[in-house]
């Protein structure tokens, strides 16, 4: 009856029949609430209607049993959707460990996209079906969105910042992508499409088309071409703290305090040195804001990733497998 | 039936009092000069009403725009620029101040027996704020118009739009000190003007729904003056409060911006709360059921929706456990709504049920507002809101609470009260036939943008995909008939203000001290200072009588 | 002295002492407005901070503190005189409320003025930020320089609305002495005065919050 007539997008990921499980249990809780309330209303005004002008009806105050019954039934039920929902979304949250890596840059007004395999797409990603993929998501300029409601999921692209999402595709086919944050003149053009593709087509996809430049190739060219290497020795000789085996390990700073040295901190370490100084050394890095752009940082973030520590391994070029 | 008929009945034809405040004094200086917190409030009545059609206007474009997919009315810059400046004229310059200045400030000091509010000068300088504000927007408006969206979202609004952010900026500033100063008034005037014997617990509703109000105005106002204060900072001198490039923190301005934002939408609910209050206990002949759990709703409401701002930013990037903290919250602060429904639906159990306009209005209230209110739910669920935030589905949500809800009270309010106010009987045939258009047309336009939203249409689009189409024609065919249904009131209202019958001092009767004194009021409301001694909405005697000059 | 009721009572309040009420409890409820407005700018600020603490401390560390210090002693005495003002109005003392009004005046221009000061030193070495900014007068590059803007932005941002704050509370004291001088205020009605006073004090505490935050930073 609703072919012509769809109340719902595909669900074509794992997370899509969770969320459209909730979405209906809160649509029969609004329709028996908000019939309830209704109809109520509607039978008490008629079977209470006024029948003479001067009838006055018995005062009724209220009562304390009827208030906690309508205080606590509510309560339990949000609890209900509270848990259901905060679940969901934790599990949003989690990508993962075998995810397929992409790296999305929010433009005005389009999607760039990169796979570390060395594919590159604007508006377009293609993926393989059954495979958890990884969108690591930022924005050159201002903030935009990636929306997917096959997927069910969306996530802002901020400037400035990494956010992360990820899916996993259950059934091939063409979808939507949206920006859902406003961005701008063409902020209704910046959509595009997400690809979903048997396994086998996907590795045709792979083989075809340029060949493609590894994002860690590219990191390590970037690394010379910049001078990175100047200060970032593999030996303690250098200005710069050792970066072998940096990434995903903690880091302790001057201050006293310990972070963790993932993405959003490599790339912070980049443009904006002097806000975390690595215990014993002095802050002395120039900043490279402005002069490397987003995707440039998810090379170099991805080249950094690939060295080892104490002893560096020299980067593989191609790339790893897909 | 074509008028409403006065159930009480006063020996001979109704008369207007000798001497009331709209002819107390002539002149457009006794107009813009007063000191009358009843002039004041229809001083407000002109200036809401006009921006109310502003932006009324901005809607119908858009919603002309959107009967086809692509973008074939306007340009996309216009299009950005018909939504933002719809938000923003409707939110600043109409739900915020609508009831408040103009029903609070006309009934609160008449209903607590008081002469005038606090500081009536402070009243006077809260409209001219309103008007400067409102001065600025037409500035921006004429220069070119803002394309930011009225969440001015950084670093958009900071550094990349060529629009005019600033003007926008300062006129949202001033007029936010107007709400404030409001806020201030009320707060003042209910904890000190109340007459001998009005105790707490005796007030109407209305009274506290206000008080409520007022809080929010006076502490969340601020924060977003200084906000927008800082966006233009950033324009002006490049600043970089809000720009990653300057080291700056995007996210930093939404926290900000919704801390008074998300407030604000109860600022818009909570009057409107408070005169379904005073309809459904007038309507049904009978004491709201659950007074002190009403009135402590709205208190409640007030302070609890203060903590749930993070709820616009789930998808931002902000912590999960700052997400699972206010998504706890954001269900706790629906409680309290749910609890006036409950009240306001017991009140009807073997009330005397008539079916006056405003009550055709307050019943449709509470229809709109439990399906508004059900669908925040949605929102507030991290893992549903995900998917349906920044689609149609929030816009839905909100029209149905800001229109279906708001408006309604407002429309409801203004015809209950509008004897009073004007000493004329509006005429009942047209003002329900009105109502019923407003209902249906209502429905027509903002039901299928739920679906739309679920199917993923995000919202600011000026164009979009095929499949949207059926849904996005509905819900125009259904503006244009919710835009009939607006002007119709406009005409007769306007008519009764010249030609509609004389109305008694207490036409419906109800309850209240507003009702014991003439239609339209004297200048200085009552004879002399009401004493109280009687409980709130005791509707098991005949009405009081007026006291009349 | 005439009838000081018929005049002073505003028509309506049905007593003084609910004018008086009403005009205390609205000063509170304003102040309690002020606290909201400055605090979105210490919240900004306080994140800042907390991002960027060695530029914050280089250029809080750039501050003049004696000045600041001496500021802040300079306010506190005017908190000082305008106390005792009130407490003149109280008792209808003519020449003493005009007396202390107008130390209060001067302590406060004093204060404007060491502001002046201060912000021509800014000036002088390009710290203002903007399109002329430069944190070469710190010795800090690059990110660094931009996380000093911002603390210069918040700096200017908080102690410009404190200091406009006072350029609206002085005329306003100025008033008052006019109107004390013309015999206006005794133990009927001080209540102008009264208010005026928990202004002022409330201008002066923002301040104290503002010294240690801006000019004190470990």
């Amino acid at each position: 009856m609703w072919s012509g007539f769809p109340l719902f997008p595909e669900q074509a990921s794992s997370l899509a029949s969770s969320v459209d499980g909730l979405y209906l249990f809160l649509v029969g809780v609004t329709a028996v609430f908000s019939l309830g309330i209704a109809g109520t209303i509607l039978y008490f005004a008629v079977r209470y209607r006024r029948r003479h002008p001067d009838e006055r009806p018995g005062e009724i105050h209220g009562s304390l049993l009827l208030e906690l019954i309508w205080s606590i039934i509510p309560l339990c039920i949000v609890a209900v959707v509270f848990v259901w929902g905060a679940t969901l979304f934790f599990s949003m949250n989690r990508a993962p460990d075998d995810a397929i890596e992409v790296h999305v840059v929010g433009k005005q007004w389009m999607w760039k996209l990169q796979h570390t395999t060395g594919q590159r797409e604007i508006n377009q990603l293609h993926v393989p079906v059954g495979r958890p993929v990884r969108l690591t998501l930022t924005s050159e300029d201002v903030i935009h969105s990636f929306f997917v409601p096959a997927f069910r999921i969306k996530k802002d692209a901020v400037p400035g910042r990494y956010n992360m999402t990820w899916f996993r595709a259950t059934k091939t086919g063409t979808y939507h992508l949206f920006c859902a944050e406003y961005c701008g003149t063409e902020h209704s053009r910046m959509i595009g499409q997400i690809v979903v593709m048997e396994p086998d087509d996907y590795q045709t996809w792979l083989q075809g088309g340029p060949a493609p430049v590894s994002p860690v190739a590219a990191g390590q060219k970037l690394f010379t071409e910049l001078n990175c290497v100047t200060c970032h020795r593999s030996d303690s000789q250098g200005r710069g703290p050792v970066l072998d085996g940096v990434a995903g390990s903690s880091v302790r700073l001057q201050s006293g305090d310990v972070v963790a040295a993932d993405d959003a901190y490599l790339r912070e370490s980049i443009v904006s040195p002097s806000a975390k100084i690595v215990e014993g050394y002095q802050p002395i890095m120039p900043t490279y804001q402005g002069q490397v752009s987003e995707e440039a940082l998810f090379q170099l973030i991805a080249y950094i990733q690939t060295l080892k520590g104490p002893q560096a391994t020299p980067a593989q070029p191609g790339g790893g497998q897909p | 039936m074509t008028t409403a008929t006065p159930a009480t009945v006063l020996p001979g034809e109704p008369q207007l009092p000798k001497k009331h405040f709209l002819n107390a004094d002539y002149g457009v200086w006794s107009w813009l000069l007063t000191r009358d917190h009843k002039r004041i409030a229809l001083l407000y009545l002109a200036s809401v009403t006009l921006m109310f059609f502003l932006g009324g206007a901005y809607a119908v474009l858009i919603r002309l725009e959107l009967i086809t997919p692509p973008g074939d009315l306007v340009s996309s810059e216009t299009y950005n620029k018909l939504f933002t400046l719809h938000g923003v004229v409707m939110v600043f310059f109409f739900l915020i101040p609508a009831i408040p200045a103009v029903l609070g400030n006309f009934l609160i000091p008449l209903m607590i027996g008081a002469r005038d509010l606090a500081f009536p000068r402070i009243n006077l300088l809260s409209w001219y704020l309103y008007v400067i504000g409102a001065a600025f927007t037409f500035w921006t408006i004429v220069r070119g118009g803002l394309d930011t969206g009225w969440t001015f979202y950084t670093p958009y609004s900071t550094v990349f739009s060529n629009t005019n952010v600033i003007s926008a900026a300062l006129g949202i500033f001033i007029a936010g000190f107007s709400s404030i100063l409001t806020g201030l008034n009320f707060i003042v005037t209910i904890h000190k003007m109340r007459a001998p014997g009005l105790t707490w617990f005796r007030l109407p509703l209305f009274v506290w729904a206000h008080y409520a109000t007022s809080l929010i105005q006076i502490l969340g106002t601020p924060v977003v003056a200084v906000t927008i204060l800082l966006v233009a900072l950033e324009r002006v001198f490049h600043f970089g409060f809000f720009d990653p490039n300057r080291g700056g923190d995007p996210i930093l301005f939404q926290h900000l911006f919704w801390f008074y934002s998300h407030p604000a939408v109860y600022i818009m609910i909570l009057p409107a709360m408070g005169v379904i209050s005073e309809l459904v206990t007038c309507f049904s002949r009978k004491r709201i059921f659950g007074y002190s759990f009403i009135a402590m709703s709205s208190l409640a409401i007030a302070v609890l929706g203060f903590l749930v701002w993070g709820h616009h930013m789930f998808v931002s990037g902000q912590s999960v456990y700052a997400g699972m903290v206010f998504s706890a919250l954001s269900f706790l602060v629906a409680i309290p709504s749910a609890i006036k429904v409950f009240n306001w639906t017991a009140t009807l159990f073997r009330g005397s049920v008539s079916y006056e306009t405003p009550m055709l209005y307050a019943l449709g209230f509470i229809g709109l507002f439990t399906i508004g209110g059900l669908t925040g739910l949605f929102l507030a669920a991290l893992g549903l809101d995900i998917h349906v935030t920044d689609t149609y589905f929030v816009v839905a949500h909100f029209h149905y609470i800001m229109v279906g809800s708001t408006v309604m009270a407002y429309l409801g309010g203004l015809h209950f009260w509008w004897p009073k106010i004007t000493g004329r009987l509006y005429p009942e045939w047209w003002a329900r036939v009105s109502a019923v258009v407003i209902f249906v047309g209502f429905n027509l336009t903002f039901f299928p943008q739920f679906v739309l939203g679920y199917l993923g249409m995000p919202r600011r689009y000026h164009f979009y995909p095929e499949e949207f189409q059926v849904l996005n024609v509905m819900s125009s065919a259904g503006a244009s008939i919710l835009g009939v249904g607006y002007l119709i009131p406009m005409v007769y209202l306007a008519w009764s203000m010249r030609y509609g019958k004389i109305a008694t001092p207490n036409p419906w009767p109800a309850t209240g001290l507003e009702w014991r004194t003439s239609s339209p009021p004297p200048t200085e409301n009552f004879r002399e200072t009401p004493e109280i001694d009687v409980e709130v909405y005791d509707y098991t005697v005949p009405p009081k009588e007026p006291f009349l000059a | 002295m005439p009838d000081a009721h018929a005049s002073v009572l505003q028509h309506h309040f049905e007593t003084l002492q609910q004018q008086k009420e009403s005009s205390s409890l609205g000063m509170w409820v304003f102040i309690a407005q002020e606290v909201l407005f400055f605090g979105g700018l210490f919240a900004t600020y306080t994140v800042y901070r907390a991002m960027y603490h060695d530029a914050f401390a280089a250029a809080s560390h750039h501050l003049n503190v004696t000045l600041g210090a001496a500021n802040t002693a300079v306010l506190i005495c005017s908190s000082l005189t305008m106390a005792m003002a009130v407490h003149a109005a109280a008792l209808g003392r003519r020449k003493q409320i005009v007396a202390w009004l107008l130390s209060t005046v001067l302590l406060g221009a004093i204060f404007l003025g060491v502001k002046v000061v201060e912000y021509r030193e800014k000036w002088e070495l390009h710290l203002i930020p903007g399109p002329s900014f430069s944190a070469h007068a710190l010795h800090l590059e690059g990110d660094a320089a931009s996380h000093a803007q911002i603390y210069y932005s918040l700096y200017f941002a908080m102690t410009g609305l404190h200091a406009l704050h006072m350029i609206i509370g002085i005329p306003i004291i100025l008033g008052l002495a006019v109107f004390a001088w013309k015999g206006r205020y005794g133990p009927e009605w001080s209540t102008p005065v009264e208010m005026t006073g928990l202004y002022w004090h409330f201008v002066d505490i923002v301040w104290i919050f503002l010294f240690p935050f801006l000019y004190l930073i470990h």
